[in-house]
């Protein structure tokens, strides 16, 4: 700055002040710890009492955990080898009933290796899904892994799994052919041509049952944490799309698909999951043809599957009316169909804003699965509560089990939570 | 106003043709009991630039999206290039890919980058080949000034480039037709003037161009046609020259004396 212009009210800048750092940051342990947990005498005894609360908790919870019995063959066993009134754990029941607490205590254990290995390839199946710079190629895992699960699963003859994804390509190849013709002629078609198919291989299936057959595994059979993935994975999958059908569908200007949707969601948000488990479990069987039977996973995803899309569909609505009006019109502006405008700018930019939204039904859906353990299927929750706590062996080894569940669910929801906040980093190009 | 001394316009290429572009009788819109348009007639012709002014709420907006159905009439006839527009949604959708429209708040899609904003709808609704629409999309990228900018996201933007990506991305499709919706007016008085010159080379190439503006000296320099609208009619239309010196109705001297009088 000069002095020339001191004088005057008048004032012109002559230098311009360059760009420079800004001031050094006061560093070092113990200014951080003034700072942030001693800064006055009232903080300072928070933070002596919280240090305290975790003194005490950790007292209880660390021996109870290294000092914990891992081999032993029921809870008076871990007791003798624990001594008196020691604090261990009694963790031999996991080790013990590592594979019940897993796959259930009726699924095969020559056959661990089938669900094993699916979720392996879950994770290849999953990856160009969730994250983008994984080669496109890895999609046609995608879409081939729903038939190679179950094949893997359940079991059977690998025709099964193979006219069912052949009906799903002969589906698709007729919409694709037949779309430019309008869409409802273009998706009718579709799902009839992919009906005939599997109907035919229906036929060719019956006939040659032992085609690189593996041993057939029932519903009733499965269980344990492998239960809770089985149907946390297909609801979770399933309810996505059906959400986003269903959010659309409410904001059409249609009215009958906009009652159709309005009526469904309504109806589905007010009525308790437990109790369209029943529904699933009990009353449906008094609806259906007596004889059909109707495998009961099945009945519990379509009932979930419902219940969650809802959600999920009330959750991107909040999305799509979180969008202006103008991205609308710029894409009509251009020249967009309906289907473009949505899977190109809408839904993309509506899904980012839902995300939040989405992944929240997401783990709660994952955690609800437990509820299955009510209408008396087997899956983790359901194996403690019943075949392992009520044995002679492990009557009574309550934190342990439960603990290892609540462990379970929170490493694979904290999991969930992470790539979300991930992607939501990886979308944030509106720079706001 | 002050802009006026600043623009040199190249009249020699803006030719009017017997061509018409645009032909709209007896059009009138409600929304609900509200009579927003009434017994709108005008008839455009290829190669015209026609400013719209008038006071908020005249209609004038709602008019020119009208012109590409982004709202409905109730009743009149609107044809472009020659198709009346119907409630046919591919008849409609064909109309919007060859009439251009810049908003007042840009729309700019903030999760494409603005190469991709240029190359979406020639890539999907014509159907060109990426690499070709790539390249039409700089040229025209180039034609705004704004090539470095190609690989940003429109928040990275000022407001004056995103208009101007804007314009870009409406003539990737390459329209016959331009419709402006106030694009000035959202943004700050030190970037009107770069938009306004992009305005100015799209007439000076020929473009027919309807601009809603309050732009006055771009009215005067560009248009050949000025049109006043109040309570959704239009009220007096004339050459820019005797539009502002002669106002004809009492309405528009009195509007022309609020813009113009300060």
């Amino acid at each position: 700055m000069s002095d020339t212009h001191a004088e005057s009210v008048a004032y012109v800048r002559e230098t311009f002040v360059g760009e420079q750092p800004p001031p050094a940051q006061e560093t070092g342990a113990l200014i951080w710890l003034r700072k942030n947990l001693f800064s006055n005498w009232f903080y300072s005894i928070l933070t002596l009492l919280a240090l305290y609360v975790i003194y005490v908790l950790l007292s209880g919870f660390l021996p109870w955990l290294l000092g914990g019995v891992w081999e032993a063959s029921s809870i008076r066993e871990c007791r003798e080898i624990a001594g008196e009134g020691a604090a261990g754990g009694c963790f031999a029941v996991l080790s013990e009933r590592w594979n019940q607490l897993l796959f259930g205590f009726s699924y095969p254990s020559e056959a661990y290796w089938r669900p094993t290995l699916a979720l392996v390839l879950l994770a290849v199946a999953a990856a160009p899904v969730l994250f983008p710079k994984v080669p496109r190629a890895l999609l046609i895992v995608t879409l081939i892994y729903p038939f190679a699960a179950y094949y893997l699963i359940w079991g059977g003859t690998i025709l099964i799994a193979v006219m069912a994804l052949l009906g799903v390509i002969v589906g698709y190849i007729v919409y694709s052919r037949l779309v430019d013709r309008g869409f409802a002629l273009g998706f009718f078609a579709g799902v009839a041509a992919a009906i005939i198919v599997w109907q035919i291989g229906g036929f060719i299936t019956a006939a040659a049952p032992n085609v690189l057959a593996l041993t057939e595994i029932q519903s009733r059979d499965m269980g344990g944490f492998m239960l809770n993935l089985i149907l946390g994975v297909v609801c979770v999958s399933l309810s996505l799309p059906i959400g986003i059908v269903l959010a659309l569908g409410r904001q059409s200007s249609l009215p009958i698909i906009k009652w159709i949707c309005v009526v469904f969601i309504e109806f589905i948000r007010g009525v308790p999951l437990i109790t369209l488990l029943f529904v699933a479990n009990v009353v449906l069987a008094y609806f259906l043809p007596p004889g059909t039977n109707f495998d009961l996973i099945l009945r519990v995803i379509i009932m979930i599957t419902m219940f969650a899309s809802a959600y999920i569909a009330e959750v991107i609505r909040g999305g799509l009316a979180a969008l202006p009006r103008g991205q609308y019109e710029g894409a009509e502006s251009l020249g967009l169909d309906y289907a473009q405008s949505m899977r190109l700018i809408i839904l993309p930019q509506a899904l980012k804003i839902s995300i939040p939204g989405i992944v929240n039904v997401a783990v709660g859906l994952f955690k609800d699965t437990t509820l299955v353990s009510i209408i008396s299927m087997f899956d983790l929750v359901g194996m403690i509560r019943g075949p392992i706590l009520a044995s002679q062996d492990w009557n009574g080894v309550y934190w342990e089990l439960y603990g290892f569940a609540a462990f379970l669910f929170f490493i694979v929801c904290y999991g969930i939570s992470q790539y979300s906040q991930w992607l939501e980093r990886q979308l944030a190009t509106d720079h706001r | 106003m002050s802009m006026t001394e600043e623009m040199q316009v190249d009249t020699s290429k803006m030719k009017i043709s017997d061509e018409v572009a645009i032909r709209i009788e007896g059009m009138n819109k409600w929304y609900g009991q509200f009579h927003v348009l009434r017994d709108i007639d005008l008839t455009v012709y290829r190669g015209e630039r026609i400013v719209i002014c008038g006071p908020s709420g005249s209609g004038k907006s709602t008019l020119i999206r009208c012109i590409n159905a982004l709202e409905e009439h109730q009743k009149g006839k609107i044809e472009v290039d020659g198709t009346v527009l119907s409630s046919d949604l591919k008849q409609i959708d064909k109309i919007r890919s060859e009439v251009g429209m810049c908003f007042q708040h840009f729309n700019l899609f903030p999760h494409l980058t603005i190469l991709e904003n240029c190359t979406l709808a020639p890539i999907w609704v014509r159907k060109t080949p990426k690499r070709d629409a790539e390249k039409t999309a700089m040229h025209f990228l180039e034609k705004v000034k704004i090539p470095d900018q190609a690989h940003k996201y429109p928040g990275q933007l000022s407001g004056g480039q995103q208009q101007r990506v804007a314009i870009a991305r409406s003539l990737c499709m390459r329209p016959r037709i331009m419709l402006f919706d106030e694009p000035t007016s959202a943004l700050d008085p030190e970037m009107i003037k770069e938009v306004l010159d992009t305005m100015i080379e799209l007439a000076e190439e020929g473009m027919t161009m309807l601009c809603v503006t309050h732009e006055m000296g771009f009215a005067r320099q560009v248009a050949n046609r000025v049109i006043f609208m109040d309570q959704g009619q239009i009220v007096e239309q004339n050459e820019p020259e005797e539009f502002f010196k002669n106002p004809k109705s009492e309405r528009t001297k009195l509007f022309l004396s609020q813009i113009l009088g300060h």
